[in-house]
């Protein structure tokens, strides 16, 4: 197999659809400039995993069109469920490469909370985007991917709360794909200002069977002194994709970011989450579920990098495997000199179900500070003889029981989802990729 | 009325011979107790009756009505009518207690005919009032965290929403206040009738004096070596079991010795 490294898109194209999307010109300036940086840029190296033969690059079509939905009644059924049409107020559905639904609640309109596609923010919000696009986060010229990202970026959203905004309700963002040819260079940027407070939910959501597109997905989460995010998403790409997923976060003072992750993508993945807590007393709480089968291949990468003193960081992650699937779960937490008093701890577990499956734990403690505490558990294992005898002595049957038990495992990140309809998904995505 | 009949039943476990030949007939409408030291193959018994993966039956019968329970997979045993409140409990992480009930009883129904939600919270909320149970233990995880006397309640808590027709119940005394014996000992009398039978397991009288045994049994070294009424466990608690081994020239109890 040979493996594209270098893109089929040139200068020209970029140019064009930029121009088409109306965007100003530092943004032509900055897709352009991440263009020519790319060719030159190393490809990520995930640890432990090795991508050479990974086609993360080749595709058809830089976007799709796609029509819009002039109404929630016109979503397919397995979207409308996801909404809780009654009370969501504030959502954006992306369909492929199209911004196709988008309301604000009025509550939040009037104090200044903006939650758009990302075409309309860089044309409205410019000087915002400009500030916060990849500036600081994640930069464009940290690898070849994150530099095609910047060049080739078609959908997204853009959320930001202003100062001492503290919303009760949800922000739920939808991007479906049903164009199997639909390519994804995805990009959310969440803006929260100081003192403020954001629920956020989003979903992937393939409906067909096999995508000939690529993804390649950035999040950019940034909370300023002591504003609290809580960032749920739940990914379900379809096979076919070779995807990358790189959620980032950055908490400053006495800030809080929560991630609740359900990683179900069908393709192969590789999946970077972290946080910087470079504020002094900032949190950083990362729950990721993970369900592999098939003869996927992922590497989770979940780290959290102390910079504050009295930081606190805590990962927990549980996988489980099926098939010939096999994944990486690193788990970094990484406490920097000055970042005294700091806490990192993780737990790492690896629910094996079946021979040929592969899943490694690999939980990484880095210190350089001598005040602090820090702890790591991991595990790899089947599912408890014990346990099966307890639940059947019940009744219940060995494939209830081991339903029960895989469900049970899972289930710090499906409860800790923030929508009713998501955390239903969820659930039944897990039963449908356990099954 | 049903029967469980257990006929020179020899258990091992990796290798190594534990139980050595146990005759016990168990009807609905009785109560049997059966005592010993610890180490003398009571929970065995127990485990090889339910099915416990580890325990190998090598020869004798388990029958339940005429049916051959050896032959039957664990959620089998239980859905032909036997419960083993086990001496300690698994803790199952993200299944909550409510959760696992239901499908403890869906299990026992055709599918279509679940037991309804309202129907179901209804009845698990007066069984946990009836056994003092806080309102919280339903959702909380199963047996997560929970302390020894919370387990043993929650053991007889499924007990009572599953209404088996036999209950092996293993040390459902052991490390319960007095408090706790007395709610424990409520739920299992309160089960107690015409449709239920009872093989309680312990080593000490003093549950007895709250659940009066039909038939008492002692275990020593693998075999039921004494049996007789609610008499003999006064005689145990008098005076231990040293008369016992005197009386069958038994040096040491456990089950690794030969009488
Ligand atoms: N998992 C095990 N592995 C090896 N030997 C065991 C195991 N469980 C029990 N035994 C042996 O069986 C004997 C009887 O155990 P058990 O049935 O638990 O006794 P009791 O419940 O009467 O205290 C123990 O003394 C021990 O020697
Ligand atoms: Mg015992």
């Amino acid at each position: 197999m040979t493996v594209e490294t270098t893109l089929a898109v040139t200068e020209q194209v970029i140019r064009a659809y930029s121009e088409k999307m109306q965007e100003p010109g530092w943004m032509t300036d900055f897709r352009l400039t991440a263009l020519a940086q790319a060719a030159d840029l190393p490809m990520p190296e995930p640890d432990k995993t090795n991508i050479k033969s990974w086609d993360f690059l080749s595709f058809s079509a830089h976007t799709v069109e796609s029509e819009g939905y002039s109404t929630l009644a016109d979503l397919p059924q397995d979207i409308q469920s996801l909404i809780d049409t009654e009370n969501q107020k504030t959502l954006y559905i992306q369909r492929n490469n199209t911004p196709a639904y988008v309301s604000v609640s009025q509550e939040l309109q009037d104090k200044g909370v903006i939650v758009t596609d990302i075409h309309t923010a860089i044309r409205d919000h410019g000087d915002l985007v400009k500030q916060y696009l990849m500036t600081d986060v994640v930069k464009p010229d940290e690898h070849k991917l994150t530099a095609y990202h910047a060049a080739l970026l078609n959908g997204g959203a853009f959320i930001y709360i202003p100062k001492n905004v503290e919303m009760d309700e949800v922000v739920q963002v939808i991007y479906v794909q049903d164009d199997e040819s639909v390519s994804l260079f995805n990009h959310t940027l969440v803006v929260a200002e100081s003192n403020s407070k954001l629920t956020y939910v989003e979903n992937y959501l393939s409906t067909f069977e096999t995508a000939t597109g690529q993804a390649n997905i950035v999040s950019e989460v940034l909370a300023k002194d002591n504003a609290k995010i809580t960032y749920g998403a739940v990914d379900v790409l379809a096979k076919g994709y070779t995807a990358y997923v790189n959620r980032r976060g950055v908490a400053h003072r006495d800030a809080v970011i929560e991630w609740a992750l359900g990683l179900m993508n069908d393709s192969d993945t590789i999946v970077e989450n972290v946080t910087h807590l470079v504020g002094d007393n900032s949190e950083g709480h990362v729950k990721t579920v993970v369900v592999g089968r098939g003869d996927q291949k992922q590497n989770f990468t979940t780290k959290v990098i102390h910079w504050g003193k009295n930081s606190e960081g805590q990962i927990l992650k549980h996988g489980v495997m099926k098939d010939s699937a096999s994944s990486i779960f690193n788990g970094i937490g990484k406490i920097e000199h000055g970042a005294s008093k700091s806490n990192a701890e993780q737990e790492s577990r690896v629910l094996m179900l079946s021979e040929k499956a592969r899943g490694d734990a690999n939980p990484i403690l880095l210190i350089d500070e001598d005040d602090v505490t820090a702890g790591h558990a991991a595990s790899v294992g089947r599912v408890d003889p014990m346990q099966m005898y307890y639940l059947m002595s019940r009744g219940i049957s060995k494939h209830e029981a081991e339903r029960l038990i895989i469900h049970g495992f899972l289930a710090p990140v499906v409860r800790a989802l923030p929508v009713e309809g998501v955390k239903k998904q969820l659930t039944e995505v897990i039963e449908r990729k356990v099954r | 009325m049903s029967t469980l009949v257990i006929q020179d039943l020899h258990v091992s476990i990796d290798g190594k011979e534990i139980l050595k030949g146990v005759n016990l007939t168990l009807n609905t409408g009785e109560i049997h107790a059966v005592m010993g030291p610890n180490g003398t193959g009571k929970s065995t018994l127990a485990s090889a009756i339910m099915g416990h993966p580890k325990y190998e039956v090598t020869s004798g019968s388990v029958t339940l009505d005429g049916e051959d329970v050896l032959e039957m997979e664990v959620d089998e045993r239980a859905k032909a009518g036997l419960f083993l409140a086990m001496q300690y409990p698994s803790e199952i992480t993200g299944v909550t207690n409510a959760d696992f009930l239901r499908s403890s009883i869906n299990a026992r129904r055709e599918e279509g005919d679940e037991i309804s939600l309202m129907k179901f919270i209804r009845e698990m909320d007066s069984k946990m009032d009836f056994l003092e149970m806080d309102q919280d233990m339903a959702q909380r995880y199963l047996n997560e965290g929970f302390s020894g006397g919370e387990k043993k309640r929650n053991e007889i808590l499924q007990l009572m929403m599953i209404k088996p027709t036999f209950a092996i119940l293993d040390e459902i005394d052991s490390g319960l206040d007095i408090d706790a014996l007395k709610v424990v000992s409520k739920g299992i009398n309160e089960m107690r009738g015409e449709g239920f039978g009872s093989l309680i397991i312990t080593h000490y009288q003093r549950l007895l004096n709250y659940i009066t045994p039909d038939h008492v049994h002692v275990m020593m070294q693998g075999r039921v070596v004494k049996s007789g009424g609610p008499e003999l466990a006064h005689k145990l608690e008098a005076q231990g079991y040293d008369w016992i081994k005197e009386e069958l020239g038994i040096e040491d109890e456990t089950v690794g010795q030969e009488a």
